[in-house]
């Protein structure tokens, strides 16, 4: 027996060794190799004693065991320092930039458009559209607003002939006029669109964006106008509460005509929408003129409803705090990168307009 | 339209507060515009007569004077105005005081070493009027009270109303109060209807000429004889002075007052200076005359004047001329009171790009029965301060007013406004508001008051309910959550994908004008025709854009000045092939300038170029639903595009409409507009061309079929001539056997050394891959047989060996 152990304490003692791979597999086949040492203890069983073979073959084994662990352990040290050491030398300065990117942005009109259409849609108003270039009849006249009407002077217009006949849409009302004429009633549709002024300074541009609401059923009133803009104003502003009022005024295509104000305040020089005593005129709207639906030959005995139009650009401005309406458009790199938004920003009813 | 309480207090009998009052303007309608608080430092504007002149010193155009302010000393005052000439009365503005029109604050300022103790005003600069041109000339009558406050110690505010319109009504004082009355804001106060009395006779003739569109129907007139046209009296200046006007005589003033308050235009002739009668007719082309404004007007058939034997006095409604107009010497007036149509006057206007007082209100329509009470109240006035003898009013007339008769249902109110409003309450408003009523059996019979023009069917009434009632009380009902029609349709979806698709691969979303320069729009007009804006706002924004490109390129180079040089910007939008409505195209136009990794430690840095920008189109139509693999992509491109560096996509070969155009844009392009980038490349989709699938992405999703089975890569070489399309031997390759051949894909291209010239080697992978079984070494060949063969007949290509 005490062969084993005398082969056991060499082992432990050349373990202690620095080695590398292929010295403790020589290690390894010195021992368990055909000749090796232990193998050749096993040779020796059969000239033992009956009586001793089997304690001698118990002992045999579990010297076995421990000596072919603590090589494969070795081996096991052995490998993962190499590859500490590899990893090691493989050590990179982490703190360098990442491979470029380029990052793109919707601009602040596009995403507001996109808000105003999911809150409208949850609601069941569907997006309609029309073209830039309108006639004359349908930005004014079908909207009743006849030639001469000083109502006119309220639209500076681009025209496109001498006659005046074609126009750049003043407002997106004529969608209004478009859709009626092209379906039949229950109506439910809003329209944002670009729109042109023939008006230029610090708070007005030439070209802006308006969006265009029309309701028409048997039975809309002035209550279901309050209560949609009630209800858009709060999501759009994602306010829980809002202060609201509706103020008479006029507009020829309806009648009762309201602009409507939001409640706010200034706090440390930005607005903040829904509180305060101060009020700020966010939109026109009324109930659709019986002319209007005469026009486009909607019977106004059977059916009636509201129509609402509001500038998107104001409120971008409003709601993302964007000073200068000119800005919009001078496509300043610098601008579209700082009000931009990242494209996957999708507003949608489930997850919020906004992060 | 500026009022203040003071001058409606004349009308209304009311003991609330301005800040109550400015509540119930905007209540009812009358938007208020502005408050201007003139009551304190009015106090600091006063008349000031120049005792001396001299020459600055320091300065050719300025002087230096002495002012008389009701001091011991006078003032020294820095003025440049040319009519600042020694004894001239005006108006001076003490320090501390603040200008209306400019809003500052006026200090004790040395002016080229100078010092000015104050400011000589322009009516300009007190908001009077436009005129900017030297300081307020006073008339000697202010001598007596030089050093007093020039503007009325009334602590009256001016308020100033936007008023809307439908409403020519609120354009004079009392229909402001009558609306405000009827809203419970004070008692409208009786009118006193004060009669001329008079046996004089009118001795001069008027005369409507009955002609087609003669655009007056009533000419009510007076004569006053023997008047001494003076200074107003204090209360009459102080009146027109608190409201911003600027008196002038006692009888232009009084004609003034009489409209701001009963919204009655007037006109006062000078009675000498017409010849034989009064004519009012339709102009004939040619006719001249000189306005009031000093200018000559050269008239158009048609439009209304009044006129005398020897020719056109005045535009009826609209100016009054210089031969006939009324001085501080007139002896004899006659007062002109009339109706002038609304579109006739504002078609004249409009001709002649005139616009007055008198225009404005003529225009939006004037109460055709205030004709005798407007002649009485100023002729009674002018009498009293004026003196002279009134003669009989003589009212010419062609047509007669006919009273608007309206049936009103009330439950019109519930149905259109939500609410109910008592009888007793609608009866109380409307007779307030001037309505008178008859109940009928199942409605009631309305006689709309002659003021309201704007009042002509049911609806009108209920405004008018609603209004005077208060819209607060319109309840809210709240919208249901339900939706019948999807919001967007297939087009709109697909442009929302594309906006986002374009923005996810690095470009900055632009919106930019529709309309452009037409310089620029030419080099991307390509053979569109040019859309001309009548009236453009500026010669640099004077057509309507044929392409996106031209406003891209424009600010692109202005971020390139910036010091920017690898952009990539983009738009969505309109771009124009005609002028009719729907002559145009939806298109998203991008545009990548500079290089890709500039810079960079870790990548090569390169100039961005075709492929960059083909990648994106094609990529954004794969991703929005487009089988790559039925792209038909040649390289006939616009002219704006670099003839060999850009191509046309369409979605299938068989398409006409082109789906796409991309690539580099013309040299020439960038060398005319002198725009400094190493590169530029653009590309532009054209959304109305892309066929919408009727397959919903559902649909679309359905079958799942994939094979397990081994795949074989292979690589061929061909050598080819230089002008053939790789796209050619990829689509030889497919056509070899579409269930077999999965992916092809070039991986080199070569032309030089070992390859003949004129001609280049094309290296592509081919994945064959069955879905039934795995291919074996016998069929595989025939495959690659196959495939070499197709391709060499195909194309005249060679494999190389």
């Amino acid at each position: 027996m005490s062969d084993l152990k005398k082969i056991k304490d060499e082992l432990l003692l050349k373990l202690k060794s620095k080695l590398n791979l292929s010295e403790v597999n020589q290690m390894k086949s010195d021992l368990f190799g055909k000749n090796g040492l232990v193998s050749s203890q096993f040779k020796k069983i059969g000239t033992i004693a009956e009586t001793e073979k089997k304690k001698f073959a118990s002992e045999l084994n579990i010297i076995k065991d421990e000596l072919q662990d603590l090589i494969n352990l070795k081996i096991k040290e052995i490998e993962n320092e190499e590859i500490r050491e590899k990893l090691q030398k493989e050590k990179i300065d982490i703190t360098l930039p990442e491979r470029p990117f380029v990052r793109g942005k919707i601009h602040p009109v596009s995403q507001t458009i996109d808000e105003i259409s999911s809150i409208f849609s949850e609601i069941g108003f569907s997006v309609e559209e029309g073209p830039d270039v309108e006639s004359e009849y349908n930005n004014f006249t079908a909207l009743n607003t006849p030639e001469n009407h000083p109502a006119r002077d309220m639209h500076d217009t681009f025209y496109l002939d001498e006659k005046k006949e074609r126009l750049l849409r003043t407002h997106t009302s004529p969608v209004q006029i478009r859709t009626m004429l092209k379906d039949k009633p229950p109506f439910k549709i809003i329209a944002p669109g670009r729109t042109y002024r023939s008006d230029s300074d610090q708070t007005h541009a030439p070209m802006f964006h308006q969006v265009e609401g029309l309701h028409i059923d048997k039975d809309i009133n002035m209550g279901h106008l309050k209560g949609c803009l009630n209800y858009f104003i709060k999501e759009f502003f994602e306010l829980d509460k809002i202060k609201m009022r509706f103020r008479p005024s006029h507009f020829p295509f309806t009648e009762p005509s309201a602009e409507v104000d939001i409640g706010y305040e200034m706090k440390d020089g930005k607005i903040v929408i829904g509180e305060g005593d101060q009020w700020l005129e966010i939109l026109g709207c009324g109930m659709v003129h019986p002319n209007v639906l005469r026009n486009v030959k909607v019977d106004p005995i059977k059916f009636q409803g509201y129509a609402f139009g509001m500038g998107i650009d104001r409120l971008a401005m409003l709601k993302y705090g964007i000073n200068d309406l000119r800005a919009f458009f001078d496509c300043d790199y610098r601008w579209l990168n700082h009000f931009g938004f990242d494209p996957l920003d999708v507003p949608t009813n489930y997850r919020g307009l906004s992060r | 339209m500026k009022i203040t309480f003071d001058w409606l207090k004349d009308h209304l009998k009311t003991n609330l507060k301005e800040k109550n009052l400015l509540e119930q303007l905007t209540n009812v309608g009358l938007e208020v515009e502005g408050v201007q608080n003139l009551s304190s430092d009015k106090e600091l504007f006063k008349v000031a007569k120049i005792i001396k002149t001299i020459k600055h010193p320091n300065a050719d155009r300025l002087k230096v004077c002495d002012v008389d302010i009701g001091e011991k000393e006078f003032k020294k005052v820095v003025c440049g105005a040319t009519n600042a000439v020694e004894g001239l009365i005006t108006v001076y503005a003490s320090p501390g005081s603040i200008i209306p029109k400019t809003k500052t604050k006026l200090v004790v300022a040395k002016i080229r070493g100078v010092t000015s103790y104050g400011m000589l005003c322009s009516e300009s600069e007190l908001n009077l009027s436009d005129e900017s041109d030297g300081i307020i000339e006073l008339s000697s009558g202010y001598k007596k009270i030089i050093g007093k406050n020039y503007f009325s110690k009334s602590k009256s505010n001016l308020i100033d109303l936007s008023i809307t319109p439908n409403r020519p009504d609120c354009l004079g004082i009392r229909g402001i109060a009558r609306d405000l009355a009827a809203s419970g804001f004070g008692k409208l106060i009786d009118f006193k209807k004060k009669k001329i009395k008079s046996n004089n006779r009118h001795s001069l003739k008027v005369k409507i000429k009955k002609e087609k569109n003669q655009g007056c129907s009533i000419f009510g007139s007076c004569l006053i004889t023997d008047v001494k046209n003076t200074e107003s009296p204090q209360w009459l200046k102080d009146k027109l002075i608190s409201i911003g006007q600027k008196p002038i005589s006692a009888i232009v003033d009084i004609t003034n007052y009489v409209m701001f308050d009963l919204n009655r235009p007037l006109h006062a002739y000078n009675a000498d200076k017409i010849e034989k009668g009064i004519i009012v007719r339709n102009s004939k082309s040619g006719e001249k005359f000189t306005a009031l404004d000093n200018k000559d007007y050269k008239l158009e058939d048609g439009m209304c004047v009044i006129s005398d034997h020897k020719g056109v006095l005045g535009l009826g409604g609209i100016i009054g001329g210089v031969r006939s107009g009324t001085e501080l010497d007139t002896k004899n007036i006659l007062l002109e009171s009339a109706y002038f149509k609304p579109g006739s006057i504002r078609t004249t206007a409009k001709k002649l790009n005139l616009d007055t007082d008198a225009k404005f209100r003529f225009e939006r329509g004037i109460d055709p029965l205030s004709i005798e009470d407007g002649l009485n109240k100023a002729a009674i006035l002018i009498k009293e301060i004026c003196g002279g003898k009134i003669s009989k009013i003589d009212v010419q007339k062609i047509e007669t007013h006919k009273t608007k008769i309206i049936k009103f249902d009330i439950n019109l109110i519930e149905k259109v406004a939500g609410f109910k409003i008592s009888t007793k309450e609608i009866f109380k408003i409307l007779e307030n508001l001037g309505f008178k009523f008859k109940k009928k059996k199942n409605f009631f019979e309305l006689t709309v008051p002659s003021w309201r023009p704007d009042i002509t069917q049911g609806i009108d009434i209920v405004e008018e309910l609603v209004r005077i009632s208060g819209y607060d009380k319109i309840s809210i009902i709240d919208p249901i959550k339900k939706r019948k029609k999807s919001t967007l349709n297939k087009s709109q979806k697909l442009f929302h994908f594309l906006q986002r698709s374009i923005a996810s691969k690095g470009y900055l979303e632009a919106i930019t004008w529709s309309f452009t320069d037409s310089n620029y729009n030419n080099y991307f007009r390509d053979t569109k025709k040019e859309i001309k804006i009548v009236n453009p706002i500026s010669t640099e924004l004077d057509v309507l854009r044929n392409s996106i490109f031209s406003n891209l390129i424009i600010y692109m180079n202005k971020n390139l000045d910036r010091g920017f040089k690898d952009l990539s910007i983009y738009e969505i939008g309109p771009t124009f092939t005609g002028s009719k409505p729907g002559e145009q195209n939806t298109v998203v136009c991008g545009l990548s300038s500079g290089k890709k990794s500039r810079l960079s430690w870790i990548e090569k840095e390169r100039n961005v170029d075709v492929f960059d920008v083909k990648k994106d189109v094609v990529q954004t139509l794969i991703e929005a639903g487009y089988k790559s693999e039925e792209f038909f992509i040649d390289n006939k491109t616009p002219n704006y595009y670099h003839p060999g560096k850009s191509g046309r996509l369409f979605l299938k070969k068989d398409e006409d409409l082109v789906a796409a155009y991309f690539g580099e844009i013309h040299p020439n392009i960038i060398k005319k507009i002198d725009m400094r980038t190493e590169s530029l490349v653009g590309f532009e989709i054209f959304l109305d061309n892309l066929k919408l699938s009727v397959k919903t992405l559902n649909d679309q999703k359905n079958k799942f079929n994939v094979s397990d089975y081994q795949k074989s890569e292979r690589d061929f070489a061909f050598i080819i001539n230089k002008d053939v399309n790789a796209q050619n031997l990829i689509n030889a390759i497919a056509s070899v056997d579409k269930n077999l051949i999965s992916n092809i894909k070039v991986f080199d291209v070569y032309e030089g050394d070992n390859i003949p010239e004129n001609q280049k080697s094309i290296a592509i992978s081919v994945t064959i891959q069955s879905i039934e079984k795995t291919l074996n070494d016998n069929e595989l060949e025939s495959i690659n047989k196959l495939i070499i063969e197709t391709v060499e007949n195909k194309t005249g290509a060679k494999i190389r060996s």
